[in-house]
């Protein structure tokens, strides 16, 4: 998606992170990031037109755990809201297409997890086909392995390094979008977001190449990401930053790689880019954010400054 | 404050029934039989595990290949620390394995002893659980022969 | 799953795939509060800072308007019975029929859940007054398995005005 008729930007962002939350749970480590959010916007939650986010029941244990986390959000008078089981930035790219909407300007996007308190890597394992994968229970590093050796096997990628476990981290982001002037008045520096689209490979680990992301140079094209100064990119495994590298055509430019927490390290990276974007640093940045084994699913958007 | 936080134990355990399907129910019927089937794609590729659909055209697919239990590995990853719940409770390889007769590999564990003993292009020989009922299971692992 | 191999069971049709997954759950700042309180013998809610309603328990954060809350508010623990349900067929640990009703603490802005025993289930009634009756001291636990029941007070029904928001 591109050239939207209602441009869209990230005008706030906060963030939280922390290799294991000892003491809060999901609520009360995500109030308050929401809060640094919507107060540099100068927003309230009766303020805000829709609200997404993304999570998983399963990293925390509990059925609709989603919906308990909507005590951070102060959801009364019922607001408009949505969830999904992905990771953030996915909520993100379904927030601007909610605000291509004449009746919305607003939108909070948020994504929390802590997965410290659980087994990320076996967690992970119920993503995966539950009639030939799922039983067998494979961690996720493992998987990670598989296209990490296929790398090196294709003779494509010099150096490709080891997997090391599986990274943990608990935290949130908060990021408040808003719509062409709403967007101007809530901030001097929005952070457009010009193209965003996102993709997803089939769930046969076999069936892919292992060895590129289609799905990510695809969403690439089609958020009209080519000639971008520098990127952001979602990498739960190190040498994810080779292959994304060569997907997305990125030859020696910037790129700033994290894993960040399970479902809040690809919102994560678009409100890094959308700083950078902000501070001046860099006026047309890409953004990715990956979920599923193998980097399965991908979305890729496009931040670029100016009024 | 921390100290004053408390925490418990919290074990979630749920047994999922699904329906297999008509394909997957051929597949796994098969592995009970100690046979593997796969299924012609719409490209010709045959694929193993048998699936309901073409993954590039979504086709329904309906041609039952019958492929042999060796194979070679595709790509693997050591497992130094198997967790619960995986086909092998010492260290084993991860691995894609591409059956005799088969186009598109799939994920298995490998019982080689060590990574020294495993590589891509590896063959290897499947091993059947004794008591078979119908599930992925019912293949524990596979060998290295050579 | 059955252990054979016999192929007259004819073709597989179902797969049960169990999930077990451990996790070390953590309730939070402001709910360990609560369950520590409840080991004295206390209970504790938290007031909401901006529309002054107290929580039962307390969650750290307003549900209605999305800021943390940190006052503690002690309960005297009696209350007053907002609806109920006469339970026919036992569960286990239970006795049929047995009454379980949503009860509304005085000075809490939400009901909780409790049985409510010492009364012939026909007597239970919207606006009936009750108190907890606790576990011995010595028994106390941090959570709230501590108050076995509720049971009637002999105090006059409520008025339906002072409890009709939370019908």
């Amino acid at each position: 998606m591109r050239g939207f008729q209602r441009p869209v930007a990230i005008v706030a962002s906060a963030s939280f992170e922390t290799p294991a939350e000892p003491a809060r749970n999901e609520v009360e480590m995500l109030l308050p990031v929401i809060q640094k959010a919507m107060g540099e916007a100068g927003l309230t939650q009766q303020d805000v037109g829709f609200t997404v986010s993304g999570s998983s029941d399963y990293l925390q244990g509990f059925p609709f755990a989603f919906v308990g986390a909507l005590d951070a959000v102060g959801a009364w008078p019922p607001i408009r809201e949505s969830h999904l089981e992905m990771d953030g930035a996915f909520a993100l790219a379904e927030a601007i297409a909610v605000l291509q909407h004449d009746n919305i300007d607003t939108a909070l996007v948020y994504a929390f997890a802590r997965p410290s308190r659980g087994e990320l890597d076996r967690t992970l394992a119920l993503q995966l086909d539950p009639y030939t994968v799922a039983p067998l229970n494979p961690d996720a590093r493992g998987l990670a392995g598989l296209q990490a050796q296929a790398m090196r096997d294709s003779g494509r990628y010099a150096d490709v390094p080891d997997v090391p476990p599986t990274y943990v981290a608990d935290g949130a982001t908060a990021v408040v979008l808003a719509v062409g002037d709403r967007a101007r008045e809530l901030t001097a520096t929005p952070a457009w977001i010009t193209g965003i689209d996102h993709r997803i490979e089939a769930p046969a680990l076999g069936v892919r190449d292992l060895t590129t992301s289609v799905s990510a140079k695809r969403a690439a094209e089609h958020a009209g990401a080519a000639g971008a100064d520098a990127a952001w990119l979602h990498t739960p495994y190190p040498h994810q930053e080779l292959l994304l590298r060569e997907a997305l055509g990125l030859g020696d430019r910037p790129v700033h790689c994290a894993a960040g927490p399970m479902m809040v390290g690809g919102l994560e990276r678009f409100a890094a880019a959308a700083r950078a974007v902000a501070a001046g640093e860099v006026t047309k940045a890409l953004a990715h954010a990956t979920s599923g084994p193998c980097l399965q699913q991908n979305v890729v958007g496009v931040l670029e400054g100016g009024k | 404050m921390t100290d004053d936080v408390l925490s418990a134990p919290h074990l979630v355990e749920y047994t999922y029934t699904r329906s297999t399907g008509p394909v997957i129910g051929t597949f796994l019927t098969g592995l009970r039989d100690k046979e593997i089937v796969g299924i012609r794609g719409a490209d010709g590729r045959v694929i193993v595990p048998a699936i309901d659909y073409d993954p590039v055209t979504s086709e329904d697919l309906s041609e039952y290949v019958p492929v042999a239990d060796t194979g070679v590995v595709t790509t693997w990853s050591w497992n130094d620390k198997p967790a619960k719940g995986q086909p092998l409770d010492k260290p084993f390889a991860w691995a894609l394995v591409k059956l005799d007769g088969a186009d598109v590999a799939f994920l298995a564990a490998v019982d080689a002893g060590s990574p020294d003993a495993i590589s891509t292009g590896a063959k290897v020989k499947a091993r059947w659980r004794d008591e078979r009922v119908g599930s992925i299971t019912d293949l524990v692992c596979f060998e290295v022969t050579q | 799953m059955t252990e054979t191999t016999d192929a007259a069971l004819g073709p597989v049709t179902i797969v049960e795939t169990p999930i077990s997954l451990d996790f070390s759950y953590t309730p939070g700042v402001a709910a360990s509060r609560f369950l520590r309180s409840l080991q004295q013998g206390k209970l504790v809610g938290q007031r909401c800072p901006k529309c002054q309603k107290v929580y039962m328990p307390p969650r750290g954060a307003c549900s209605m308007c999305g800021v943390a809350t940190d006052e503690e508010v002690e309960l005297s623990g009696k209350g007053t019975v907002t609806t109920f349900c006469v339970t026919r067929i036992p569960s286990p640990g239970l006795e049929a029929p047995y009454v379980s009703a949503w009860i509304l603490l005085d000075g809490a802005d939400i009901t909780s859940m409790f049985l409510i025993q010492e009364v012939d289930p026909a007597d239970v009634r919207l606006g009936m007054r009750v108190e907890p009756v606790w576990v011995d001291d010595s028994d106390r636990k941090s959570d709230l398995g501590n108050i076995k029941y509720y049971r009637p007070i002999d105090e006059p029904d409520a008025e339906y005005d002072t409890y009709k928001a939370y019908v």
